[in-house]
Formats: C-alpha cells, sequence, structure tokens
C-alpha cells in the first residue's frame, strides 16, 4: 500500500456530494494553503496574525450559518445572538473569579450556554411547527430583543457579581483566551491565538465535511430539499433541525468567545441589526451549500471591509449592499459554487467557450 | 394608571404599527415578497418630505412629495431587481439572455436582496445628506388635561392609519384592480390566462406597497428624528405585525396593530418605554409559536367551528 492510496483512504470520510472539493488535487491545494496560513506568523509577526485571526473566528461564525441555511435550509438571523451570548458569558466568568483555571473553563462554560440558548429556541420554534420565513424573523426579533435589552443595561443595577454589563459602553477588559492552570497557563495572544484560530477553524471544516457526507448530512438535505417527504420516510423532521440549530449554535458560541478574546471588549452591537445581517452576507456571496464558499466569501468580505474601514472610506457597506446584491441576483447559488461549475465544464469540454455559467 | 395616558399611548402605538407594516403587509401579501429594504423605503418618504420642507413647501406637499418620490423609487427597485425586467431587457440585447430570476414567491431571496438594497439606501443616503439634517417641526400643537398633554398631530396619526386601512380594504375589495390584483395571487396562470396582465398588476402591488412606505415616513418626519438609520425602528414592528397578523394581510394587521398596541401602552405605562417593547415583542414571540397562522388563523379557526356547530 503506497502512500497516495494511504492519502486517498484518509480523504475518503470528508468527501461526498454535498461538499466541493472530492479530488487529490483539492486536498493537496487545501494542506498548501494550510502550511503557508500556519507558517504566516512567522512572515508578517505577531500583528498581522492577529489582525488575520479575527477573519479566521468570523469564518467559523460563517460556517455556523452555512451549516443551518444551507445543509438545513434555516435561515437564521440569530447566528450573532449565540456569539454574542458566549462571548458575554466568557466575559462574567473570566472577570469575575480571575483565575486562570476559571478562565480555561471559562471557554467550553460560555459554549455551552450558547449551545443551551440554541436548544431553547431551536426546540421553542421548532417543535412548536415555526418554519421557514417565520423562523428568519423569529431569530431577527429575538436578535433584537437582546440588541434592546443589552443597550439599557448600563445603570449599576445590571452588575452580575462584580461585573457590570455596561449598556452601550461595553464590556471591558475581558482577558485574553487561556489554557491551563496557575502561573504555567498559556495566554493566547498575537501569534499563539491566531494558530489556535487557524486550528480550530480547519477542524471544525473537516469536520463539518464529515458530517454533512455522512448520514446525518444526508437526512439534513432532505430536510431541507422536502420536509414533508423526509417526515414521510420516517425521519423526526423536529428533531433533525433543532440537533442543526444546536450544532449552529454552539458553533457561532466559540466564534463569540475567541472574538471576545481577541478584542478584551464585546458590546451590544454584536446583536445589531448590521452585524446580524453580515453573516447571510458572507453565506450568500460564498454559497450556502458550500462550506468552503462561506470560508473563502468571509475572509474576503471582513479583509476588503477593513481595507475600506482603513482608507476611511464610507463607502464599505455600499460596495458590500451592491455586491450583496448582485449575487444573489446574478448568481443565487453563490460565487464558488459557480467557479466550481465553471472549472468543471472547462476540464471536461476543454475547447468549449461555453459561458452558461449557471450551477447544476 | 391615567386612562387618557393608556388611550393617546394605545392610539399612538397602534398608529405606529399599523403604519409601519400596511407597505410591508401589501407587498408580502399580494407577492410573496418580503421587502427587508422596508425601513429604508420608509426613511426616504421621510427624507423627501424633510428636504422639501425645508426648502419652504407647505407641509402637506412636502408631504406628497415624499409619497411620490418613494413610489417612484419603488417603481425603479421593482422593474430592475425585484422582476429584473430591466437587467434582463438590457442583458437580453447584449448577452442574448435573460439573468435574472424574478423574486416572487422565493422568500429567502427576496429578503436578502432587498436587505442589500437598505444596506446601500442606509449608507447612501448618510453619504448624500449626513448623519442629520434641519428637522421639521411637529405641526398643530398639543391638548392639556389634567397636568399632561398630548401631541394633536399624534392624534391625527392615528386616524390617518384608520383611514388608510380602510382605503386599502375598499381598494382591494370593492375595484377592479383589487379583484384582479388577488386574482394574481391566488393562482397567476389562471390570472393570465383570463386576459390579467399580471406583470403589471405585481409591479402595481409594489408601487402601491412603497407609496405607504413613503407615506408613512411623510407622516413621520415632523414627529420623529430624520436620521439614516431610522428605518430599522419601523422595521422591527413592521415584521412582528404582518407576522403575527397573519396570511390574511390586511385583517392581520389590523388585529396585530390592536393587540400589540394595546400590550405596549399597558407596559409602557407600567414600567416604562423598553419594557412596553420588550412585552410587545414576546407577545409577538408568543404568538408566532401558538398560532402558526396568526391572528387571522385563529379568527378562521373559530368562524369554522362556529359554522360546524
Amino acid at each position: 500500500m503506497g502512500p497516495a492510496s494511504a492519502f486517498d483512504r484518509a480523504r475518503a470520510p470528508f468527501e461526498g456530494p454535498n461538499t466541493a472539493g472530492n479530488t487529490r488535487g483539492f486536498w493537496i491545494g487545501f494542506l498548501a494553503v494550510f502550511a503557508v496560513l500556519l507558517i504566516y506568523p512567522l512572515l508578517f509577526g505577531a500583528y498581522a496574525a492577529s489582525n488575520a485571526a479575527q477573519f479566521l473566528f468570523s469564518a467559523i461564525l460563517g460556517l455556523s450559518l452555512c451549516f443551518v441555511w444551507g445543509y438545513a435550509g434555516i435561515l437564521s438571523f440569530g447566528q450573532v445572538v449565540f456569539y454574542g451570548i458566549a462571548g458575554y458569558t466568557f466575559g462574567l466568568l473570566s472577570l469575575n473569579f480571575g483565575s486562570a483555571l476559571v478562565t480555561t473553563l471559562a471557554l467550553p462554560a460560555a459554549v455551552a450556554i450558547a449551545t443551551l440558548g440554541a436548544f431553547v429556541l431551536g426546540y421553542f420554534m421548532f417543535y412548536g411547527e415555526v418554519r421557514d420565513v417565520y423562523v428568519t424573523i423569529l431569530t431577527l426579533v429575538v436578535t433584537l430583543v437582546l440588541y434592546t435589552f443589552m443597550g439599557q443595561t448600563a445603570g449599576s443595577e445590571w452588575t452580575i457579581g462584580s461585573v457590570a454589563l455596561g449598556g452601550f459602553n461595553g464590556m471591558p477588559a475581558i482577558p485574553n483566551l487561556t489554557l491551563g492552570v496557575d502561573e504555567s497557563a498559556l495566554r493566547l495572544s498575537g501569534a499563539t491565538f491566531y494558530w489556535f484560530t487557524l486550528l480550530s477553524l480547519a477542524v471544525i471544516y473537516l469536520g463539518l465535511r464529515a458530517l454533512v457526507n455522512g448520514r446525518f448530512g444526508y437526512t439534513m438535505v432532505a430536510v431541507r430539499e422536502d420536509e414533508d417527504r423526509t417526515q414521510m420516510l420516517g425521519y423526526d423532521v423536529r428533531r433533525v433541525k433543532l440537533l442543526v440549530f444546536v450544532i449552529g449554535g454552539a458553533l457561532a458560541g466559540f466564534a463569540g468567545v475567541l472574538y471576545a478574546t481577541w478584542g478584551n471588549y464585546i458590546n451590544p452591537d454584536v446583536f445589531g441589526i448590521t452585524f446580524a445581517s453580515i453573516p447571510v452576507v458572507w453565506v450568500t456571496v460564498g454559497g450556502r451549500r458550500s462550506l468552503l464558499g462561506a470560508i473563502v466569501a468571509t475572509v474576503a468580505i471582513e479583509w476588503f471591509r477593513q481595507q475600506l474601514a482603513v482608507t476611511g472610506s464610507q463607502y464599505a457597506i455600499v460596495v458590500v449592499g451592491a455586491l450583496l446584491l448582485a449575487v444573489v441576483l446574478v448568481l443565487p447559488e453563490g460565487v464558488v459554487p459557480w467557479m466550481r461549475a465553471r472549472l468543471r465544464n472547462r476540464s471536461e469540454h476543454p475547447q468549449s467557450t461555453d459561458s452558461t455559467g449557471v450551477v447544476e | 394608571m391615567n386612562p387618557f395616558n393608556l388611550f393617546f399611548q394605545f392610539a399612538d402605538s397602534f398608529a405606529f404599527i399599523v403604519l409601519s407594516a400596511v407597505g410591508l403587509a401589501v407587498i408580502f401579501g399580494m407577492m410573496g415578497v418580503i421587502n427587508l429594504g422596508h425601513g429604508e423605503f420608509i426613511m426616504i418618504g421621510a427624507y423627501g418630505t424633510t428636504l422639501v420642507a425645508n426648502a419652504g413647501a407647505p407641509l402637506v406637499a412636502a408631504m406628497i412629495v415624499g409619497v411620490i418620490v418613494t413610489a417612484v423609487f419603488g417603481f425603479l427597485v421593482e422593474r430592475t431587481i425585484v422582476s429584473g425586467a430591466a437587467i434582463n431587457w438590457v442583458a437580453e440585447r447584449t448577452l442574448g439572455r435573460s439573468v435574472i430570476e424574478p423574486l416572487y414567491d422565493r422568500l429567502l431571496d427576496s429578503m436578502v436582496a432587498t436587505w442589500a438594497i437598505g444596506l446601500i439606501l442606509t449608507q447612501g443616503v448618510r453619504i448624500v445628506f449626513g448623519n442629520s439634517i434641519p428637522q421639521l417641526n411637529t405641526p398643530l400643537g398639543s391638548i392639556q388635561y389634567g397636568g399632561f398633554s398630548y401631541s394633536v398631530y399624534r392624534l391625527v396619526l392615528s386616524l390617518v392609519a384608520v383611514c388608510v386601512l380602510v382605503g386599502l380594504y375598499a381598494v382591494f375589495t370593492h375595484t377592479k384592480f383589487g379583484v384582479r390584483a388577488r386574482a394574481t395571487i391566488q393562482d397567476p396562470e389562471t390570472a393570465r390566462s383570463l386576459g390579467v396582465n399580471t406583470d403589471e398588476m405585481y409591479t402595481t402591488t409594489f408601487v402601491i406597497g412603497s407609496a405607504l412606505a413613503g407615506l408613512t415616513g411623510a407622516l413621520y418626519a415632523p414627529s420623529l428624528t430624520v436620521v439614516p438609520s431610522m428605518g430599522t425602528s419601523f422595521l422591527v414592528e413592521a415584521f412582528v405585525a404582518v407576522v403575527v397578523g397573519g396570511p390574511s394581510v390586511l385583517f392581520g394587521t389590523t388585529l396585530s396593530g390592536g393587540l400589540l398596541g394595546a400590550i405596549n401602552a399597558l407596559f409602557t405605562n407600567l414600567y416604562g418605554t423598553f419594557f412596553g417593547q420588550i412585552a410587545m415583542l414576546l407577545t409577538a414571540i408568543l404568538v408566532i409559536r401558538l398560532l402558526s397562522n396568526g391572528l387571522t388563523g385563529l379568527v378562521e379557526t373559530v368562524r369554522d367551528r362556529k359554522v360546524g356547530e
């Protein structure tokens, strides 16, 4: 058995009709890009790495929406709810206790709270037969309730333990992500934080690929395509949707903790209507049925927004809006699936200059 | 709790909810398009009114201009984006094929597309007019009672809200246009085969919805702060009202305006504005959860049961 067949066997669980990139070439490219990203901090220094890390944890938030929307058909404006809840929980726990051990445990605890939040909301919606666009609007309303609520917590009565929620002033001085006990604990910042985020993103991407190409993934896609028929075939649609929503909530929560520790700060804007819509932009542009598309589009759009913000341009949102509009109208499947179809066309008919770039 | 306060508060919330929602309700109910840019359409109406009034025009004339500007804008959006007709017209002559599928009955895509329009509008207006423009004064003064005062203009708004509802009901049930429009929603194929120009119906409906949004903006321009981001404050109420109302949009909007307005008024009076807002949103969540067809669905069920007996 040569190394090539071992490589093929290793990639088998991550491949299937529900994701792009099922060739040896794709995985070699994937490993190459991953390797370049790994040495990025060594090439450009800790500051650039820290800056790049925000694109990576944003991509995790993007993946969480891509998973629930693209694969189970649940368009949620509420991913930022779990993002924000986890960020605030992490801040509350780590600031209240201050020890390295609690800060270490605050990560799983915050993700658990976000997951619980997703479970409660998901149970409430899916077991109450709330469907389609009503789910979208309900998640939007929940987001805005939290925004309104957190916005008015500036007073001293909104203090949990010794930490004030702070209203629109936000919650400052959230400690860095910490792994370990006492003085020996590893405090992640700059390059180490970047590596942690990059590794998490890679693991989550691969994990989701394995999930959507497995039995559960097929069930999810069946629910997306036709709920009633899936139900007729004996699947509990409500449970599938709840499970998907909970997984999505956990991922968004994880990204939220990374966000809070990255800037050492969180404020109610994470529940604001603009921020709530940004993941929808990422996923739509990248291609909602493409995990890779979500990552690429998130990084590209966030990088672009930052470039425009750095140059002081007020046109960032206009350009993002126009891009979103163009994609929804002309390429409803998203950019990455479209490029994939173009590439496939080209390799199958090398001479043809067929311009019908419509996906399948 | 002063009963007058409660009543005025109710009239105020009822008007706000109904006027916010009605344009959205018409477009959603008739076309299956969710206009997430609805709040920004309202903002356009408010800007049109404020700018024209600041230029010296009388308020009512400025309001009419605000409505017309929004209606024209709605027409352009419908032709270029929602139906894609204008873009496809160009594309067919240059690329030889159409590039855009109409957004009718593509709920999620229409949400994302109109959301993008909203983003562009908010920021576009901010770039052109800055973060604030000179504001209008609220006309008509106020009435005094037992140590409180209440703006007459706001009272007029609640009357206008009722008139708008009655007017729309009349248009959609008692005119040829209304019958054609409803035929188009129920069964576009059959309507077309009976000679209804469904494209035109969709466009007209969208323009009516936009004009209503413009009217809302025009009416609230003198009594709210007109800023680029003002659309958001309407959007939430609008959505909640339409969703709580259920499939029969006009009747539903009236009912949800009544229910949510009452709850908002009660809790605002008891515990302040913030709790009024929260109580209203929580009620909406409960209604969506418990009544999958909204309030009109509930009314229909009760009626069916009565008939059954």
